[in-house]
């Protein structure tokens, strides 16, 4: 094969190295990391457990990507994902465009953003508020909140009354039942754990580990 | 220069043309010179609860068309000199007038009158953007309904997108089923729909058989229903008035007992 490899598969001491060239086209990787797996490496990747890290080198890429990617080495039973890694330096979220709206969005309005969203005021029955990223409501949420629209899995959906008709999270839609009523006065947040839309309360959002509290001056 | 106020709800049936009509008139009570304005093209009833049905002879369309001046399509009440009403076309259409033409008719009774009380067809299309073309405040009517309570929260968010601040009228409130909680609460439906309350309009069986005979009940105190319309024309000149109390009759027995302190 004449063909520039874009992948190389390294093994290193606690599992596999998958080196992914960072000049190509994301498909022609997706199509060589298939062909790889299911024809030419058979050999390699039958057997029992392997830790695999992918290097993406200086490539970032969405959570589309990544999921397609995490979809086809999964497909091959003994492989797990360790970490995808990126010699890019990431944004932290936290400085992420956390866009504050005020206002009531009352029956037939709809607020959409690209981001996260906080809104000071309350979500009507029959409003609708939807954004890519997570969705904080300082008031109560009883109409429609849509978090994570292009399909962000990690979004959250927060509230100091949550008590919305529907709550869709990526691709995943809840409707409320009589378990949402067990909240006793504290703000929950809704996300998703094992394909389903979840409340806890918003006290124990830290354990989800979204920002290490920095310490000063201790 | 007067004011010009739209009575609206979103739902139908509600009690917006009772309001309207109520309001209105007990305004005029007050020594207000009051113009009414039937936007309800098509299904005109402001007339008829006026008891001025047969003194029609031009109406809205009449004066947006140019087939008569504004003063002769008005229509002078009964009973007060400073009260008169502009009656909707029977035979059009909501779209056969513009927003444009109802503006400059609005704008010309202002000069006139000291409220323009313009009541509103029922939905949120073209009647309704009529409607509140030429208004700078709203009554918002509803009823204890969670249907109605809903439309009037979609009318007040397009409402406060053109910029018109809306008070709160709740028509036809029935205490004894508010304390059964087969109804909602008062505070609850301020509380959900975030606006002032102007006001609260018992159920009262005297506002169909005045709608019937032409007479709003505010013209008479004595009903419940009267005096809160009355009270609500209070409130809207700046009065402070306190909120009517909506006990259910009570019997001798519990009202000797009361006296003796014994309940």
């Amino acid at each position: 094969m004449t063909v520039k490899q874009h992948i190389i598969i390294k093994g290193v001491k606690d599992g596999l190295l998958f080196l992914l060239d960072d000049q190509c086209d994301f498909e022609a990787i997706l199509n060589e990391l298939k062909h790889k797996i299911e024809k030419t490496h058979q050999q390699l990747l039958t057997g029992p457990l392997i830790h695999i890290t992918v290097k993406l080198g200086n490539r970032t890429i969405s959570e589309e990507q990544s999921k397609q990617l995490s979809d086809i080495i999964r497909s091959q039973g003994n492989l797990i994902i360790h970490a995808i890694e990126s010699d890019v330096p990431t944004i932290p979220r936290a400085h992420a465009e956390l866009k504050v709206i005020t206002a009531i969005v009352r029956a037939g309005q709809e607020i959409e953003y690209d981001g996260d969203l906080l809104l000071l005021g309350d979500v009507h029955p029959g409003g609708i508020i939807r954004c890519t990223g997570d969705i904080y409501v300082l008031g109560a949420l009883k109409g429609v909140a849509h978090a994570g629209i292009k399909g962000r899995e990690k979004a959250i959906i927060s509230a100091s009354l949550l008590r919305p008709t529907q709550m869709k999270i990526a691709d995943y839609l809840s409707q409320p039942t009589d378990e949402y009523e067990v909240s006793d006065g504290l703000m929950e947040y809704a996300y998703i754990d094992n394909e389903q839309v979840c409340i806890q309360k918003l006290t124990l959002l830290h354990r989800e580990n979204r920002l290490p509290i920095i310490m000063r001056g201790v | 220069m007067g004011e010009a106020i739209v009575v609206t709800s979103g739902k139908g049936g509600v009690g917006k043309t009772t309001t309207s009509a109520n309001i209105g008139t007990a305004l005029a009570l007050l020594g207000k010179k009051v113009v009414l304005v039937d936007t309800d093209i098509g299904l005109r009833n402001l007339d008829v609860i006026m008891g001025l049905e047969n003194r029609v002879i031009y109406d809205l369309i009449d004066v947006a068309e140019k087939r008569c001046r504004l003063e002769q399509a008005l229509i002078k009440d009964k009973r007060f000199d400073e009260l008169y009403m502009l009656p909707a076309a029977q035979t059009k259409d909501k779209d056969d007038i513009t927003t444009d033409s109802m503006l400059s008719i609005i704008t010309e009774l202002k000069q006139t009158h000291d409220f323009v009380i313009i009541d509103c067809p029922a939905g949120i299309e073209q009647g309704f953007r009529n409607a509140i073309a030429g208004a700078e405040r709203a009554i918002i009517v509803t009823t204890q309904e969670t249907a109605a309570v809903r439309d009037a929260d979609r009318v007040i968010g397009l409402l406060e997108q053109h910029k018109i601040p809306s008070k709160l009228v709740v028509n036809r409130v029935r205490p004894a089923m508010m304390k059964r909680g087969e109804v909602l609460e008062i505070n609850d439906i301020c509380q959900v729909l975030a606006i002032d309350l102007l006001g609260i309009v018992p159920e009262d069986e005297k506002v169909i058989s005045g709608s019937n005979a032409g007479e709003p009940v505010s013209l008479n105190p004595t009903f419940k229903s009267g005096l809160a319309y009355r009270n609500i024309a209070r409130r809207m000149l700046g009065d402070m008035v306190p909120l009517m109390t909506l006990n259910e009759k009570t019997g001798t027995l519990t009202k000797l007992r009361k006296f003796f302190g014994m309940s």
